[in-house]
């Protein structure tokens, strides 16, 4: 049960290995999102970020049958390449780990306070909200407690 | 009142502040109110508050309504829509 901001980098299979001891683990799921071609500075809001996540987590809990979790997003400079943000969910079966997973990775692009700035040869320049971002999210609510998948 | 205003992004870029304490008249005791304050100032005060579509607003790190009331010593935060993940 992990969130983490943090400017240092992360291993993907010591964050799933700190998830899957519970023998009542069937399923891990997880997702890592890096930086694309474009060095960035990626600021946040301290103490607002972790709230924003906590409640996105707390919601996956009350719809999912989550038994453990990881949340890491880093923030500061990042170049091409580097991985930005973990989410990592270990439940009984695969169909709420997948959903949890994506569900929280959708709240998180569209509530969470982080901020990108992109370091173009031409200068630098703030990204622009996504509105196929806030659909991804805005898709959930209309799925209370329903699954992607079956079991 | 006093409320501690906090700025992010680009919005801190164009206001050149990213934090200040801001006394705020009574009258003027909700997220509406303080923006139209900060407005008064003029200048990149007025341009960069104008446009609520692409201003939120969050109270002690909560996401409020422009109809949100503030109390002493609440922190208000203006910023972009995110972009994180």
């Amino acid at each position: 049960m992990k969130i983490s901001i943090q400017t240092e980098d992360f291993d993907l299979g010591l964050e799933v290995l700190d998830i899957q001891q519970d023998n009542r683990i069937g399923a891990v799921a997880s997702f890592v999102g890096q930086v694309r071609d474009v060095p960035m500075t990626l600021e946040h809001y301290p103490g607002m970020t972790e709230n924003a996540i906590n409640k996105i987590v707390e919601e996956a809990r009350a719809r999912w049958k989550i038994l453990d979790f990881t949340v890491i997003h880093r923030f500061g400079e990042l170049q091409p390449n580097d991985q930005i943000v973990l989410v990592a969910i270990a439940s009984s079966h695969r169909a709420d780990a997948f959903a949890a997973c994506q569900f929280i990775m959708d709240y998180l692009k569209t509530e969470a306070p982080f901020w990108k700035k992109e370091h173009h040869p031409d200068g630098a320049r703030w990204v622009n909200a996504l509105e196929s971002d806030d659909k991804a999210a805005e898709r959930w609510r209309g799925l209370k407690q329903q699954r992607l998948l079956k079991p | 009142m006093k409320v501690k205003v906090l700025f992010f992004a680009n919005l801190r870029e164009q206001l050149g502040t990213g934090v200040e304490l801001v006394d705020l008249p009574d009258s003027a005791s909700t997220v509406a109110g303080l923006r139209m304050h900060l407005m008064r100032r003029g200048g990149a005060w007025s341009d960069v508050l104008a446009d609520m579509k692409v201003v939120r607003v969050a109270v002690n790190q909560d996401m409020a309504a422009a109809n949100a009331p503030l109390n002493q010593g609440d922190e208000v935060a203006f910023f972009p829509p995110v972009t994180g993940g």
